[in-house]
């Protein structure tokens, strides 16, 4: 590790904060309140007049969950429809074919639950047309149902006395319109000056020094990655997703996809905080969330660097230093080396992201962990937009029931009174996708057609299968890529994905309407204060207890075997 | 009940269409409008053109086997430096088919420079000269793979060691705005630079 690499690592944490808090009081007012300039509000109620809705009517958590279930549904038939019959359509400059059934329908469920798990090879699959009006529409409405869900349950936190929680399709225009849209335009503009394509132009053919025909895939590319990480979808315009040139060029993009995958669901922590009149305990969710992150960073970073044991056996040269920045380099980008690659595998798999810069598949076992682990916590350290903030509060609800018990008083967080209704939702939320990772991953396991999907042999095959239903059931979509699309794969990891994704959201909005309804009571003496360095230390234990101990088994059976192997 | 379902699959159905015209059209329109005509050679794919002709891009490897050339890192896409399909090896850490790539990569630049590089062992083979890139079209080299090379194609094109480290200084990507990841030296871009030396 240089100092130079922890010195960019760094700087990324402080950008992050002197950006994402500022943004965070932004989109807290962007949800309460009406402060467009005039023009911007009218073309937002002509919005409201054409879809049929009256914003000032708000939706109580079961009629929001119900328009965000069929809206989702409809999209869905949109998507595969349009990846089925792009051969027919127009934008398709390389004359791609229709996409396969089950691809299709994997496709359809990983870019509507915000997952964009790839079982296609962006550059030879997709024509410009799925890629743009399928794909890319999907990056910013999946991660706009995320972050209006996330609202609604911050204003059922912040209520008393209420049922309602909002009205999805102001919370959803809101966030497409004026926070998702003008970042993703800074963004890209940025993106392309680094080197991203952004052309309608089929591909570009070169003749090389040597004489050979190179074919150069290209297209609108620049306009769908800003949107791939600023909403946390991750799905790439090109098979190798950000290790590959055309997405990801410099060291500069790296550090601003980096920046773009954790900037609103860091914001959010902020942004809850200004909602709920409660800054010192949103800080204290941020430290909780930090303080997992920066352990994965410097876990991850160090087994990179150490090698793995087949390049330190090799006799080649690992050590940094002398023109190279050594460490692991397999399946690893020059220009990015070891720290700023480390970096980005941990806040990818930390955001629900699941765009790459490297190959997992071959990561150290002890750094190959860290991504799987990450994933497994359920994407709440910082999380997915939206769904990455809704999914620490179940935690939060664990970790001041656990609280209550140990003084043997009703919890309550921010002033309400945490009951068994609460804790029941809480528990879905939370381990309702751990469950379903190590079930499916049983499943796939035992069957032949499961296994079908393995590329490389033993336990590391293992450690494949599970990232890749903990990958699809958590919305990640990062792989460690050797697991094969076969139909068997396909429709199980669809249901993953919807399941994973549907079914928390579901919770976390029922546990908002729940709390709405609940009165304030005033803090007293004995109430457990959330605004304190004991409740980190508190949230960070739950999360390990729950999460962290559900997959231990299977972490045992997969890398820490692997590891004590070589 | 059913009504506020058909309510439902109306709005829907409204902002599908909405929203799938301004963030599937309008906008990747807009954002190439505005690429084209603020930065399109980037845009366009960083395409290097000699003479009029297309020969490759400055963010895409291509294949080199000329001694008098400088070589990529190994790649994983089929065939090597396919820009038309990127993709990793996907080779586990501690993978056999791993150790036996890696030991062929070794042996083969071994053999390669050996001869340029008096005492040349295994030990001063810089691991990115071994290892397939996540990419496969990884159009940079790390400095000090350059510099192993650099022996080799002097002596091939008979030209002072002094002028080929020049070019590789040249051709070398230090880190974005001094700071940002780490320093690579374009393989294409430096290719380019000694064939046109070779023609003065």
């Amino acid at each position: 590790m240089s100092g130079q690499g922890i010195g960019q690592i760094l700087f990324y944490c402080v950008a992050l904060v002197a950006l994402g808090y500022p943004l965070g009081l932004y989109m807290a007012r962007v949800y309460s309140s009406l402060g467009a300039p005039s023009l911007l509000r009218s073309v937002e109620r002509g919005f409201y007049r054409l879809v049929r809705t009256d914003p000032a009517k708000e939706q109580d958590w079961k009629s929001y969950g119900k328009t965000v279930v069929i809206f989702s549904i409809l999209f869905s038939g949109v998507l595969y429809a349009i990846q089925r019959l792009q051969g027919h359509l127009f934008l398709n400059p390389d004359h791609l074919k229709g996409v396969p059934a089950h691809i299709a329908l994997n496709t359809t469920a990983s870019f509507i639950t915000n997952t964009n798990w790839q079982y296609y090879g962006g550059e030879y699959t997709m024509s410009y047309l799925s890629q743009m009006a399928g794909l890319a529409v999907q990056n910013f409405v999946s991660a706009a149902v995320g972050m209006a869900v996330l609202a609604a349950v911050v204003r059922g936190l912040a209520r008393r006395s209420r049922k309602e929680l909002g009205n999805f399709w102001v919370d959803l225009y809101r966030s497409l319109v004026y926070i998702l849209l003008p970042i993703c335009l800074i963004f890209a503009t940025l993106l392309v000056s680094q080197g991203v394509v952004q052309t309608f132009h089929g591909h570009a053919t070169a003749t090389t020094l040597e004489g050979a025909q190179q074919t150069i895939a290209r297209g609108p590319a620049a306009s769908q990655i800003a949107m791939k990480d600023v909403g946390t979808n991750g799905g790439g315009f090109f098979n190798s997703n950000s290790a590959a040139p055309f997405e990801n060029p410099t060291g500069f993009s790296d550090f601003l996809v980096l920046l773009s995958i954790l900037l609103i669901p860091a914001a959010q922590v902020f942004m809850f905080g200004k909602m709920v009149a409660a800054r010192r305990h949103a800080w204290m969710v941020y430290v909780a969330m930090f303080a997992v992150f920066a352990i994965g960073v410097g876990v991850n970073l160090t087994a990179e660097q150490h090698g793995s044991s087949v390049l330190r056996k090799s006799g080649v040269n690992i050590t940094m230093g002398h023109g190279q920045s050594g460490g692991n380099m397999s399946d690893k980008e020059v220009r990015f080396g070891q720290a700023a690659t480390a970096n980005y595998t941990v806040a990818t798999t930390d955001a629900s992201n699941g765009s790459v810069n490297s190959g997992f598949d071959a990561d150290t076992p002890a750094g190959g962990a860290v991504p799987l682990v990450n994933l497994f916590l359920g994407e709440v350290i910082y999380g997915g937009v939206g769904s990455g903030l809704y999914g620490m509060f179940f935690y939060i609800v664990f970790a001041v029931f656990v609280a209550g018990l140990m003084v043997g008083r009703t919890p309550e967080w921010l002033g309400k009174k945490i009951e068994a209704r609460e804790i029941k939702y809480a528990s879905i939320g939370a381990l309702f996708v751990p469950t379903m990772v190590l079930t499916m991953t049983a499943v796939a396991i035992v069957t032949k057609s499961g296994l079908a999907s393995i590329y490389n042999h033993g336990v590391h095959g293992f450690t494949e299968t599970l990232y890749a239903y903990d990958s699809q059931s958590n919305n990640n979509g990062s792989a460690f890529a050797g697991y094969g699309a076969t139909s068997f794969s396909a429709s199980f990891g669809t249901v993953a994905m919807y399941l994973g994704r549907f079914v928390p959201l579901l919770a976390a909005l029922a546990l908002g309407g729940s709390l709405a309804q609940k009165k304030i009571v005033p803090a007293s003496a004995g109430t457990f204060r959330t605004d304190g360095p004991t409740f980190v230390v508190l949230v960070v234990g739950v999360i390990a207890l729950t999460a962290g101990l559900m997959i231990f088994p299977a972490l045992t059976l997969g890398p820490i075997v692997e590891g004590l192997m070589h | 009940m059913r009504s506020a379902v058909l309510k439902n699959v109306v709005s829907s159905s409204v902002a599908i269409v909405l929203i799938t015209a301004f963030f599937g059209f309008a906008y990747p329109a807009l954002m190439t409008g505005v690429a084209q005509v603020a930065f399109s050679h980037q845009a366009n794919g960083s395409l290097i053109e000699l003479n009029g002709k297309v020969v490759g891009s400055s963010l895409v490897a291509q294949a080199f086997t000329k001694p008098q050339y400088f070589h990529e890192r190994p790649s994983a896409t089929s065939p090597a430096y396919n820009a038309g399909a990127t993709t990793f090896a996907n080779l586990g850490p501690t993978s056999s088919d791993l150790a036996k790539n890696v030991a062929a990569a070794a042996q083969a630049i071994l053999k390669l420079e050996g001869p340029y590089n008096p005492g040349l062992t295994i030990h001063d083979i810089p691991v990115d000269a071994v290892t397939t890139s996540a990419s496969g079209i990884d159009p940079d080299i790390s400095p000090a793979y350059a510099a192993l090379q650099s022996h080799r194609v002097a002596a091939v094109r008979h030209l002072p060691l002094a002028t080929v480290q020049k070019l590789i200084k040249q051709s070398t990507d230090g880190r974005s705005l001094g700071f940002f990841g780490e320093p690579g030296v374009n393989v294409l871009k430096l290719n380019i630079a000694l064939d046109k030396e070779a023609g003065k």
